[in-house]
């Protein structure tokens, strides 16, 4: 009580207007405490390399201590496809994670509900140069990138072969065509398509045949692609016209069709594993996939390991072209933190991380940038020593990446894809069908998908 | 009464005017339809959350563009039946489906026979024994028969090489690749089939068979005249549930050959996977997944028509 009497603190209408007025503003002010940046959720691809997921927890505490930021990484598995599943669900719900791994086709298929991440991919490419043209073609759209091309997951399916099978029946030293030190060599130009059918002829003969599958499954479809970009011959072009009944096409199912005389009878039922299994077990000489089928190999099959090597695609008519499958880092527009996300995701990209991920990974992950094709991990991998030195495309090779279907435009190229046009073309041939009938069939099928 | 709560004769009026008068909701309470709706409450919200709001949605998005962005009514329906391959689709689950399902009833009937007419214990042992296709999870056991049909390690082919024949490429030619799928489906429903007509074998009161003895009929006649007429209803709900369920098949076919080769094995379920989820057109997959509901929906009121006039017949 003071001496009048009146209370000292007497809330009058003026204290009240003030404190009211404070307390308003306080939420403006920051106050930072340990969870002052916000949640922040990952879906990220689960890595089938089990230490690339500790690797990746580990680096993503690591930027969270620093922002004091609370993330939470899932990983989710490609196996039967959970991945696309989950992608679908939150599109459709628009909510879940805030950045999600894309696999290939997934940026295009969910670009309305994508974060445009233009910043992110300008300040990347100012310090480690520019992606190649297959990340333009999938995450870049109508000139913005509504998502970060990633090495975690990404991928090349160039030829796997046994050395000395190729060596003994088909004459071909893949080794000194490819060898694991920079520099192109006057062999690896006779890396042909042609070289290829003899060298499959001739080891289907000694009972080693090439496992190319001709299924609806990414391997199948990706080395179909490779072959039809290698002649040129595009089912649908960029401007999204079917151009199937072409000089092209028909050269390149002439060749498909003495192709598929020398691959394994049941190709046609071949999914992913197929091919890997037959490497593995010592029953083919040669595969197109990334070296995880040579990792397994150096765990149930050593010897089949020891005699692996892992090169470039084939050279056609208008080039040499290896199958390419990038991940993309993708931030929802419904992301209640876009910010701390981009942040996340440019960390992530950094080159100290990326090349500690990948050397976890054995050099499983392919990094979109040239300027990152310098870690030692793909000439130290063994055994045999270097064999997985020419698994990344390297300037000297002369190839380019590539996705089956493309140029289509992707919402085409997409269908062609998953429905295995290309090795369902060459399947077709397999079980007896003429060139014309084949073109008949998928041209059929491409009217369809340009709906 | 003993616990207090007796009251004098005649304080309480028959029209209850004197004591407290009951609320409202304790009338509501107490009366039998009202707990029956609440007892039945929680399944009625996860039947309209996961399956009547999804139905709903479904045919929804089935309506849209591919975008999603526009009304497009039943334009993705006519978009898939001039297709070829979705022709193809319709053909493939409908041979899946009714094969596996007239396989399934016959061989659950011959089944169910054989343990009927089996001893107690025996019948017990082998009843459990020919459930197991059914108890197993689908997705396991598809694997199991997925690794016996492989390309390069096939226990099937293992042995008919060592019979000295070639291999069979089981899941690499059309025909041979839908009768594995078709096998696979019936090998795993029968169990269903046979559990079903052993309850309904066991029902048929014995004196029928014993009337029908006397009046001479002998084993055949007693089937068709007095088993099957008494089986007829249960045999009706069992083919017609094992009908919606195997034409909405998944597991079997995206396990062992996700709908190749060169799509000579798809189903509805697998092809609208493909198409909704794999290559991202979610209106069309939708429109491909309901393609039967109009169908099945019309033969499921016929059936149950028929069952239920049967039974008011027996009631009768």
């Amino acid at each position: 009580m003071n001496p009048s009497g009146t209370n000292a603190f007497r809330m009058t209408r003026r204290k009240a207007l003030k404190l009211g007025a404070a307390a308003t503003a306080l939420p403006l002010v920051h106050i930072r405490t340990g969870r002052a940046a916000g949640k922040l959720s990952v879906g990220f691809w689960d890595h089938w390399v089990p230490a690339g997921n500790d690797i990746m927890k580990k680096q993503v505490t690591a930027f969270a201590a620093k922002n004091q930021l609370e993330v939470q990484s899932d990983f989710i598995t490609a196996v039967g496809q959970k991945n696309l599943l989950t992608i679908a669900a939150e599109a459709q719900a628009k909510t879940g994670h805030d950045i999600e791994a894309f696999p290939t086709w997934e940026i295009h298929n969910h670009a309305d509900l994508l974060e445009p991440i233009d910043d992110v991919m300008q300040r990347l490419t100012g310090q480690y140069g520019a992606v190649n043209e297959v990340c333009d073609y999938l995450a870049k759209i109508k000139g913005h990138w509504l998502g970060v091309p990633t090495s975690s997951g990404t991928q090349y399916k160039g030829p796997c072969a046994r050395i000395s099978v190729l060596k003994d029946k088909a004459g071909l030293d893949v080794v000194e065509m490819y060898p694991a030190k920079p520099g192109h060599t006057k062999e690896s130009d006779n890396w042909t398509w042609d070289t290829h059918l003899t060298a499959a002829e001739a080891c289907a003969k000694a009972g080693m045949p090439f496992a190319i599958g001709l299924g609806q499954t990414s391997d199948s479809v990706d080395t179909a692609g490779a072959l039809f970009a290698a002649y040129g011959a595009e089912l649908v072009d960029k401007d999204g016209n079917v151009t199937i009944k072409s000089d092209k096409v028909r050269q390149v199912l002439e060749y498909a069709a003495k192709l598929v005389k020398v691959l394994p009878k049941d190709a046609v039922s071949y999914d992913d594993a197929s091919n890997n299994r037959a490497l593995i077990s010592g029953q083919s000489a040669l595969i197109w996939n990334p070296p995880s089928a040579w990792a397994v190999a150096k765990r149930d099959a050593p010897q089949v390991a020891a005699d692996c090597w892992t090169f470039p695609g084939c050279a056609g008519p208008v080039g040499r072209f290896t199958p390419y499958l990038p991940f993309f880092w993708g931030v929802w527009s419904f992301s209640q933190n876009k910010t701390a996300a981009k942040e996340l995701i440019e960390y992530l990209m950094q080159r100290d991380n990326v090349q500690a991920r990948c050397a976890e990974v054995a050099g499983y992950d392919v990094p979109p940038f040239d300027s990152m094709l310098d870690f030692k991990v793909w000439e130290e991998v063994e055994p045999p020593k270097g064999t997985v030195y020419n698994y990344p495309i390297r300037p000297f090779h002369n190839a380019k990446p590539h996705i089956a279907a493309s140029p289509a435009p992707p919402d085409i190229a997409v269908q062609i894809y998953n429905r295995g046009t290309m090795p369902t073309m060459m399947a077709k041939l397999q079980s007896g069908q003429t060139v014309d009938q084949v073109i008949a069939w998928a041209s059929d099928e491409l009217e369809g998908f340009t709906r | 009464m003993a616990d207090g709560t007796s009251v004098p004769i005649g304080v309480i009026s028959p029209t209850g005017a004197v004591a407290r008068p009951r609320s409202s909701m304790k009338k509501l309470a107490q009366r039998k339809s009202t707990t029956a709706f609440l007892l039945c409450l929680p399944l009625i919200v996860l039947v309209a959350g996961f399956v009547v709001y999804p139905a709903f949605y479904a045919i929804y998005l089935s309506m849209l563009n591919k975008k999603m962005t526009a009304f497009v009514g039943l334009g993705n329906f006519a978009f898939l039946l001039k297709r070829h391959t979705f022709q193809l689709v319709i053909f493939q689950s409908c041979l899946f489906a009714i094969t596996a399902v007239v396989f399934k009833a016959l061989l659950g009937f011959i089944l169910a026979h054989l343990m009927h007419n089996l001893a107690g214990k025996n019948q017990r042992i082998w009843r459990g024994l020919l459930l197991v296709p059914w108890v197993i999870p689908l997705a396991l056991s598809t694997l199991t028969w997925w690794w016996m049909f492989d390309p390069s390690y096939s226990a099937f082919n293992w042995i008919l090489n060592r019979l000295g024949f070639a291999s069979v490429p089981w899941l690499g030619v059309g025909w041979i690749a839908r009768f594995c799928t078709i096998t696979v489906n019936i090998w795993f429903g029968t169990p269903f089939f046979m559990i079903m007509y052993l309850a309904a074998l066991k029902s048929v009161p014995e004196q029928l068979y014993e009337a029908a003895a006397i009046d001479g009929a002998g084993t055949v006649q007693k089937l068709f005249f007095v088993t099957l007429p008494m089986m007829r209803n249960i045999i009706a709900i069992t083919v017609l549930f094992s009908l919606i369920v195997t034409f909405a098949d998944f597991d079997i076919v995206r396990i062992l050959t996700s709908g190749g080769p060169q799509d000579m094995t798809h189903v509805f379920a697998t092809y609208a996977f493909q198409v909704g989820i794999q290559s991202g057109d979610i209106p069309l997959g939708a429109a491909d997944s309901l393609f039967m509901f109009p169908i099945l929906a019309f033969a499921a009121f016929f059936v149950l028509r028929g069952v239920t006039r049967r039974t008011k017949e027996i009631a009768a």
